[in-house]
């Protein structure tokens, strides 16, 4: 990884971004209508994959922006940044 | 099927030998078409597991399968500290449990663990950390468990390496000190279940991956593997790291993520340090091995990590906080650096149990930490694989928590993490 690309400032060191998680999980709407599970999936599962990893990153150290990333946690290597609301061109979800 | 003792006579008749004569210490059997329980993952706890099922209760043939070498995943890449002083008292009696295993490990498995319980330092730097670690010690006491508060002037005298003076970075307010702590042959403990497993039947088969775990009407009936397709009455999954990639085969999805964790060992050094020390505010956690070399972890990455190694500005922030701390070590050099994969919980705890699948069940979840459960997780994780029921240690580390939300918040609250 080492240099990750932000969407906006272009490749910078790894150590300028603080990393946010796996990405695309959807706050439910309205949780009084989930049952216990749903809610305990929502809040605590994770998908957790070997390989491909859709996730988020914040660049604190430069633009402060939230974005995402698709990462091979295996190799490490970053596949494709995202601007929030985009799709990674041509690939997974 | 019992190996020949490991003693004093052995020793000297192998001797006349020049110790060619030593018989292997397991064997390594083919697969055979079905097992009674099969475990996932031959790691401390999984050998363990299978040891403490064999030793200890009558569940009929037993096979460990380790899709590389066993000890060859966070086993062989920890830092060994063993410990009992958690805070919340589900996580102390459990770890305390262990922590009585490890006392008298060497003498059951016949193998010397090298258990060394030179005592174990937690360090406060911040007035903060000094509540927390008061109520972490008083805590402790309550549950039996050893802890003494030491000044800052009675940790020099234990250790006179350590920079506690005002002016420090890291000022160092007092610690706590848990006597009975300490740390273990890494290697050993895996070699050790492993040995005394397999006298006792247990098959223990290497470079067999599990890729598939195979279901019939909601009940698990065996597993896939690099090996062909081996049938089992119960499978008893226990891959750190892995246990993410082991649910969804089984169509579970669980509250665990894998993170890269790193440490590093220095050149052998004359002793210097006879004790361990862990300062979670600075994240360093060092010892000295009985070869002499400064064994140091580090903290996690944040991102998730199957990868076996970490960032290095994880290793700069952890050594510089080492030298901070000790100053003499600032002309050591480091000989080794390595990563493992940690599988960590939402609050820091493991799973240990049954799940909605008959038959299945999941050990995972240790995290940072697991080490100093291993024989401790491998005797509850048995009790529940052989009687289908947690043992009363475990219930409370269910899958179901997460639901309930009778989560064992142990983040921070045993103030450090490993
Ligand atoms: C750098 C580092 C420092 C640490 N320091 C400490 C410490 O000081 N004290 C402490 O208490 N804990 C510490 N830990 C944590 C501790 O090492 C772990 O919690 C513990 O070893 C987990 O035990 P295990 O037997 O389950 O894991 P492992 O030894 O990782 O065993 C899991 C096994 O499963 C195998 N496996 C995976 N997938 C499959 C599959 N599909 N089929 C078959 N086998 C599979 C793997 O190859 C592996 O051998 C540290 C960890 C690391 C990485
Ligand atoms: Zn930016």
């Amino acid at each position: 990884m080492l240099q990750i690309e932000c969407p906006w400032c272009g490749a910078r060191d790894q150590q300028e971004f603080q990393y946010g998680g796996e990405a695309h999980i959807v706050r439910p709407e309205s949780p009084d209508t989930l049952t216990d599970e749903q809610w305990a999936d929502y809040l605590f599962n994770r998908a957790n994959s070997k390989g491909v990893h859709a996730e988020q990153w914040c660049h604190t150290a430069g633009c402060r922006r939230w974005f995402n990333v698709l990462r091979d946690t295996v190799s490490y290597a970053v596949l494709a940044v995202y601007r929030p609301g985009e799709r990674p061109s041509g690939s997974v979800e | 099927m019992r190996r020949n003792r490991y003693s004093i006579f052995s020793l000297a008749r192998n001797a006349v030998s020049y110790h060619q004569d030593w018989s292997e210490a397991w064997r390594s059997p083919d697969p055979a078409a079905s097992y009674d329980v099969i475990v996932a993952g031959g790691g401390g706890h999984g050998l363990a597991t299978a040891y403490y099922l064999a030793a200890e209760h009558d569940v009929g043939r037993i096979a460990v399968l380790e899709k590389g070498w066993i000890g060859g995943g966070n086993t062989g890449r920890n830092t060994t500290i063993v410990r009992s002083n958690y805070l919340w008292d589900e996580a102390a009696h459990l770890y305390e449990k262990s922590l009585q295993l490890w006392e008298g490990l060497s003498q059951e498995l016949n193998f010397n663990v090298m258990f060394s319980q030179r005592g174990v330092m937690n360090l406060g730097h911040t007035l903060q950390d000094m509540r927390d670690i008061y109520r972490r010690s008083n805590a402790n006491r309550l549950n039996g468990i050893d802890s003494e508060i030491l000044t800052p002037a009675e940790i020099k005298a234990k250790v006179p390496a350590m920079n506690v003076s005002s002016e420090a970075r890291y000022p160092v307010l007092g610690a706590s000190f848990q006597p009975r702590g300490g740390v273990a042959r890494h290697d050993a403990v895996a070699w050790g279940f492993a040995r005394a497993a397999d006298a006792r039947g247990v098959d223990i088969i290497q470079n067999c991956e599990v890729t598939g775990i195979r279901r019939e009407n909601g009940a698990v009936c065996g597993v896939e593997t690099t090996r062909g397709l081996i049938g089992a009455r119960k499978v008893a999954v226990v891959v750190a790291g892995h246990a993410s990639v082991l649910a969804d085969m089984a169509e579970l999805r669980f509250p665990v993520e894998s993170h890269p964790l790193q440490a590093l060992v220095s050149e052998p050094l004359k002793p210097v340090l006879d004790t361990v020390i862990m300062s979670n505010a600075v994240h360093g956690y060092v010892s000295q091995s009985d070869k002499g070399e400064l064994v140091i972890g580090a903290g996690i990455d944040a991102y998730t990590g199957y990868g076996q190694r970490g960032s290095f500005s994880i290793i700069e922030g952890n050594v510089a906080a080492i030298v901070e701390l000790f100053p003499v070590f600032s002309r050591v050099r480091m000989l080794r650096q390595w990563g493992g994969i940690v599988d960590v919980c939402p609050d820091a705890c493991p799973i240990i149990s049954k799940t909605p699948v008959k038959g299945l069940y999941f050990n995972c979840g240790w995290g940072t930490g697991g080490f100093k459960a291993t024989p401790g997780s491998g005797w509850v994780f048995a009790h529940t694989v052989a009687q289908d029921e947690p043992h009363a240690l475990n219930a409370a580390f269910d899958l179901e928590r997460f639901t309930t939300g009778a989560l064992i918040d142990e983040h921070g609250a045993a103030g450090v993490a490993h």
